[in-house]
C-alpha cells in the first residue's frame, strides 16, 4: 500500500512539474508582455520592472529561480496585481470557486441521479421523454446563455436573489451571492449526470441479480436502494472527476457574468495580461486539485466496487 | 407575479429596487490593478484613489480644481515657483496630523525609479524629475520642498499647469510610515492610512472594495458606505444595475439608444469625455511612408481621411451621441481653440469628391489601388468600425483593404515596433484636462508615437508652448501645432468619446464634467430612498 501511495506521489509531482514547465514555456512564447500597455512606462520604469520581477534575466534563468520559489512554496508577486502575492489571490479565489462548485456538484447529483431513475423506471413513457429533453436541452445551452437568462429571471424579473457581486458579510448574503452561479455552473452538469444514471440504472435494473432479488420476494424500495444504487452509482463516481475538471475550467465565463472573485476568472485574465506568476500558480493549483479528485474518484470507486480491489 | 414576489420574499428576504441604507453601490469596470496611488494608472484605481485621497488640488464635482489640502497657492511672475498653503488641522485617517513634510516625502517616493510611477513623466517641468525617476539623482533632489509645516513649495524648469497636474494619483500624499512597515501590502484595509473622504474597510479582489466615511476629513461626506463594485462586463452591469444591486453604473453596453432611453430615461447619462478615436497610419512603412515620385503618401493618408463618413459611424455605429471628429483634441479642453480645418464644414460628398483628387494625385486609380491592412484588438466595436471604414475606403476610393484582428497585447506590441503595422486602431483618453496631453505622443521622441512621424516644426511648437508662461498664447502654440499634425494626417480622427452611465434617481450630487470623475463626497443618498 505505502509503495502504491509512494508511486501514485511521484505520478502526481511529475505530473504537475511537465504541466508548469509547458504552461511556463508557452506563457513565455506568447507574443505581448506583461507591461505591454495602452500607455507604455517610460524605458527607465520598464527596466525597473524588468529587474524587480526578474524578466531581465535569460529565460532559463527565470525558470530555474521560479522552480526555485516554487520548491519554496512562493508563488510570486502577480504582475498585474502587485498588491497581491499570487498565493494570496489564490486563498481568496480558491473558498469562492470551491463553494459554488460544492453546491454545483450537490445540486448536479441530488438532482440528476434521481431525474436519471424516475426516468429509467418510466423508461419510453412520456416523462422519460420529458426528462431527456430536459437534459438534451441542458447540456446544449451554454453557460454564457443560462447565466444571464437566470440573473433576468431571477434578479431583474423577480428580485429574489442578487443579480452579481459577492457579499461574504453573513452566511445568508453569503448563500444568496453565490446561489445562482452555483445553479448556472450545475445545470449541464445535472443534464449529464441524469443521462448517465438513466443509462446505468437501466444497465442494473436488468441485470440477473436484481431478477434473482425480486424472485427473493425483496421489496421494491430495498432493491433500489440496497441492491441497485451502489452499482449504478459507479459511472457517476467516474464521472466525478470530469465534472469537477468541468465546474473549474467552466467557472471562468459564470463567474466573469456574475462578477464573483472565483479562481477560474484568473486562469483568462492572467493569460490576457501576460500575468506569468498568477497563471502558473492557477495551473499548479488547479492541477494539484485534478490530481487529488482523480485519486479520490479512484478510491471511492475501489471502495464502493470489491471487483476493483485486486485490479 | 404577485405570487411569485411573496415566495421570493419568503425564500430570499427580496433583494428590491430600493437602494441599501446609506450604501452606494458603484459599478467600477475591471479589478483595479493596485491601490498604490503612486502606481496607478487606469481609470479603476483612480475612481477609488479619488475617494480614499485628497492631494494639494481637488476636484470639484464639475472637474476643476479646487482646494484640496491646499487652502491656497500661489505662483511666480515667471510660473517657475508655486507655493501652496495647507489647510489647518489636516489629518490621516489614523487621526495623526498631516504636515506639509510628509506631502515632500511622498512626493519623494513617488519619483524614487523604484516606485515605477507611470505618470512621473507628466511632471517633465519639475525640477530634477526626470533625473531623480532615472536613478540619475536623489530623490531628495527633487523640486519639491517644504519651508514649514503649512507650506509646500514647488519648482519648476519652464511653466505647466502644476494645478492640473497635482489632481493626477502620483501627487496624492501617501502615509510613509505603512509602505515601510507593509511594503506592497500598505494598501491593504487595516494597513492603509490614507487622507481623503474615505477610509478603506475592505478589498476583496475581484469582487469588491469598500470605503468608509472617514470622520477626519475636513469635509465629510454625505454617504457613509461606498461599495466599488467590479464590473468587468458591461452587459452583466447593466442587469446588475437593473436588479437593484447596483446605484451607478461605470459604462454601458452597446445597444441601441432609443431603446436604453425608452428603459432608463433620465437615469442615463450620456456627455462628452475627454477622449478621441483615431486609426493611425505608419508612416515609417509602405505604402504609408514617403514613397516615391510616383506615388505621394501624405495625399493617399488625406485621401483615406476623407473618403470616411464620420457621422454615419457615430449615429449608427457608436450611436451614443459622440461627435465626428476631424482633429485631436476634443472641444471640451479647457482653454484650447482647435485650429480650423476647412473640411469638417464640407458636406460627405464634396469630401468623397476631394478625396478621389487626392487619390490621384497619390498616385493611385481604382483600378490600381493599395491593399491596405488595417489593425485592431478584439472588440466588437471595433471590428464594425474597421469594418464600416474599410467598406467606405473600397467604395469611394477602390482601395483593397485587410482587416486584421489581434489579442490585446500583441495588437499593443505590433503597433509599438512598427515592423508589420500599416494601418491601426488608435485613440487617448485625458490623463489631464490639457491639449498637451492629446498632442504630445506625436513628438518625435514621444514613446506612444505609434505612428513614426516626425516633424521638427511641430517639435518647435511643442517646445515653445512648454515654456510659454501665458496659458492662452500657450493654447495657441498648442493649436498650431495640432494643425501641423492633422496637415500631415499620419492619423485619421474619427469620434470624441462620451462617458454613458445609469445612475439611480435617489443618488444626488451627480454632476457631468468632461473627464468622466465622480468622487463620492459630492454625491448624496437622497432621503426618500433610505
Amino acid at each position: 500500500m505505502i509503495r502504491r501511495i509512494a508511486r501514485a506521489l511521484l505520478e502526481a509531482g511529475f505530473t504537475l512539474w511537465l504541466l508548469a514547465t509547458l504552461c511556463f514555456a508557452l506563457l513565455h512564447a506568447a507574443p505581448g508582455g506583461p507591461f505591454d500597455t495602452e500607455k507604455a512606462a517610460p524605458p527607465e520604469v520598464q527596466a525597473v520592472l524588468a529587474k524587480q520581477y526578474r524578466l531581465d534575466r535569460p529565460l532559463p534563468a527565470q525558470y530555474v529561480a521560479w522552480l526555485g520559489d516554487i520548491a519554496h512554496g512562493n508563488l510570486g508577486p502577480s504582475f498585474q496585481y502587485p498588491d497581491y502575492r499570487v498565493s494570496e489571490l489564490i486563498a481568496l479565489g480558491l473558498p469562492v470557486s470551491a463553494l459554488c462548485g460544492g453546491i454545483a456538484l450537490i445540486l448536479a447529483i441530488g438532482i440528476g441521479v434521481p431525474l436519471g431513475l424516475i426516468a429509467a423506471l418510466r423508461r419510453g413513457r412520456a416523462l422519460d421523454r420529458v426528462l431527456m429533453g430536459l437534459s438534451g436541452l441542458g447540456l446544449a445551452m451554454p453557460k454564457f446563455v443560462v447565466a444571464p437568462l437566470l440573473v433576468l429571471l431571477f434578479a431583474v424579473t423577480l428580485h429574489w436573489l442578487p443579480g452579481g457581486g459577492w457579499d461574504p458579510d453573513t452566511p445568508w448574503t453569503l448563500l444568496r451571492s453565490a446561489l445562482l452561479p452555483a445553479i448556472a455552473l450545475a445545470l449541464p452538469n445535472l443534464a449529464y449526470c441524469a443521462r448517465i444514471s438513466r443509462a446505468s440504472f437501466l444497465d442494473v435494473l436488468s441485470s440477473d441479480y436484481l431478477r434473482a432479488a425480486r424472485a427473493r420476494g425483496l421489496s421494491s424500495s430495498r432493491i433500489l436502494l440496497s441492491h441497485a444504487l451502489p452499482p449504478a452509482l459507479l459511472p457517476v463516481i467516474a464521472w466525478l472527476g470530469p465534472a469537477l475538471i468541468n465546474i473549474v475550467s467552466g467557472s471562468a465565463v459564470v463567474e466573469q457574468v456574475f462578477g464573483i472573485p472565483g479562481m477560474g476568472r484568473y486562469f483568462v485574465q492572467g493569460a490576457l495580461n501576460r500575468d506569468y506568476t498568477l497563471v502558473l500558480g492557477v495551473v499548479l493549483v488547479v492541477g494539484a486539485l485534478i490530481v487529488l479528485i482523480n485519486a479520490m474518484t479512484d478510491a471511492l470507486r475501489v471502495w464502493i466496487d470489491p471487483r476493483l480491489r485486486d485490479a | 407575479m404577485r405570487i411569485a414576489s411573496l415566495l421570493g420574499v419568503l425564500l430570499f428576504g427580496c433583494a428590491g429596487a430600493s437602494p441599501r441604507d446609506r450604501v452606494l453601490d458603484r459599478g467600477n469596470g475591471p479589478e483595479p490593478s493596485t491601490l498604490d496611488a503612486h502606481r496607478c494608472q487606469e481609470v479603476a484605481c483612480g475612481n477609488v484613489l479619488r475617494d480614499l485621497y485628497e492631494g494639494l488640488v481637488a476636484e470639484g464635482a464639475d472637474g476643476k480644481p479646487i482646494p484640496g489640502t491646499a487652502e491656497r497657492w500661489d505662483v511666480s511672475a515667471d510660473g517657475l515657483t508655486w507655493i501652496f498653503h495647507l489647510r489647518g488641522g489636516l489629518h490621516w485617517s489614523n487621526g495623526e496630523a498631516l504636515d506639509a513634510q510628509q506631502i515632500v516625502a511622498s512626493f519623494q517616493r513617488a519619483f524614487a525609479p523604484a516606485t515605477t510611477a507611470p505618470f512621473a513623466e507628466q511632471f517633465g517641468a519639475l525640477r530634477n524629475a526626470d533625473s531623480v525617476q532615472q536613478g540619475k539623482l536623489p530623490p531628495t533632489a527633487l523640486g519639491v520642498e517644504a519651508p514649514d509645516a503649512r507650506t509646500v513649495v514647488f519648482h519648476l524648469v519652464r511653466p505647466a499647469p502644476l494645478p492640473r497636474l497635482l489632481l493626477l494619483p502620483i501627487a496624492y500624499p501617501v502615509y510613509l510610515p505603512a509602505v515601510q512597515k507593509f511594503g506592497a501590502q500598505h494598501t491593504r484595509p487595516g494597513n492603509m492610512v490614507s487622507n481623503g473622504a474615505y477610509r478603506l474597510r475592505a478589498w476583496l479582489p475581484q469582487a469588491a472594495i469598500t470605503l468608509e466615511r472617514d470622520p477626519h476629513f475636513h469635509a465629510p461626506a454625505s454617504i457613509a458606505v461606498v461599495r466599488y463594485d467590479v464590473t468587468e462586463d458591461a452587459g452583466s452591469e447593466l442587469k446588475r444595475f437593473e436588479a437593484g444591486d447596483l446605484d451607478l453604473t461605470e459604462t454601458l453596453p452597446p445597444q441601441p439608444l432609443p431603446q436604453l432611453r425608452a428603459r432608463f430615461g433620465n437615469q442615463l447619462r450620456i456627455e462628452p469625455y475627454l477622449g478621441a478615436f483615431w486609426f493611425g497610419f505608419n508612416v515609417t512603412k509602405p505604402p504609408f511612408d514617403h514613397r516615391d515620385r510616383k506615388h505621394s503618401a501624405i495625399a493617399l493618408r488625406q485621401a483615406l481621411s476623407l473618403a470616411v463618413d464620420r457621422d454615419k459611424l457615430t449615429l449608427y455605429l457608436t450611436g451614443f451621441g459622440e461627435k465626428p471628429a476631424f482633429g485631436i483634441v476634443p472641444p471640451q479642453v479647457s482653454g484650447y481653440t482647435a485650429p480650423a480645418i476647412p473640411s469638417a464644414r464640407w458636406t460627405q460628398a464634396q469630401r468623397e469628391h476631394e478625396a478621389r483628387r487626392l487619390f490621384r494625385i497619390a498616385g493611385y486609380a481604382s483600378n490600381d489601388p493599395p491593399t491596405i491592412e488595417l489593425r485592431f484588438n478584439t472588440s466588437t466595436l471595433h471590428r464594425r468600425l474597421a469594418l464600416a471604414v474599410a467598406a467606405m475606403w473600397r467604395e469611394t476610393l477602390g482601395v483593397h483593404v485587410t482587416l486584421r484582428n489581434e489579442e490585446w497585447k500583441v495588437f499593443v506590441q505590433n503597433r509599438r515596433q512598427r515592423t508589420i503595422t500599416q494601418a491601426f486602431r488608435g485613440g487617448w483618453i485625458a490623463d489631464v484636462d490639457d491639449a498637451r496631453n492629446f498632442l504630445a505622443a506625436f513628438a518625435s521622441d514621444g514613446a506612444l508615437n505609434w505612428t513614426g512621424w516626425r516633424d521638427p516644426a511641430f517639435d518647435t511648437l511643442i517646445a515653445k508652448a512648454d515654456v510659454e508662461p501665458g496659458e492662452a498664447r500657450r493654447n495657441a502654440l498648442l493649436a498650431q501645432a495640432e494643425a501641423k499634425l492633422l496637415a500631415a494626417q499620419p492619423v485619421l480622427p474619427l469620434y470624441f468619446y462620451t462617458s454613458k452611465h445609469l445612475v439611480k434617481p435617489w443618488v444626488g450630487g451627480y454632476t457631468a464634467n468632461p473627464l468622466d470623475h465622480h468622487a463620492s463626497r459630492f454625491l448624496t443618498l437622497k432621503a426618500a430612498a433610505q
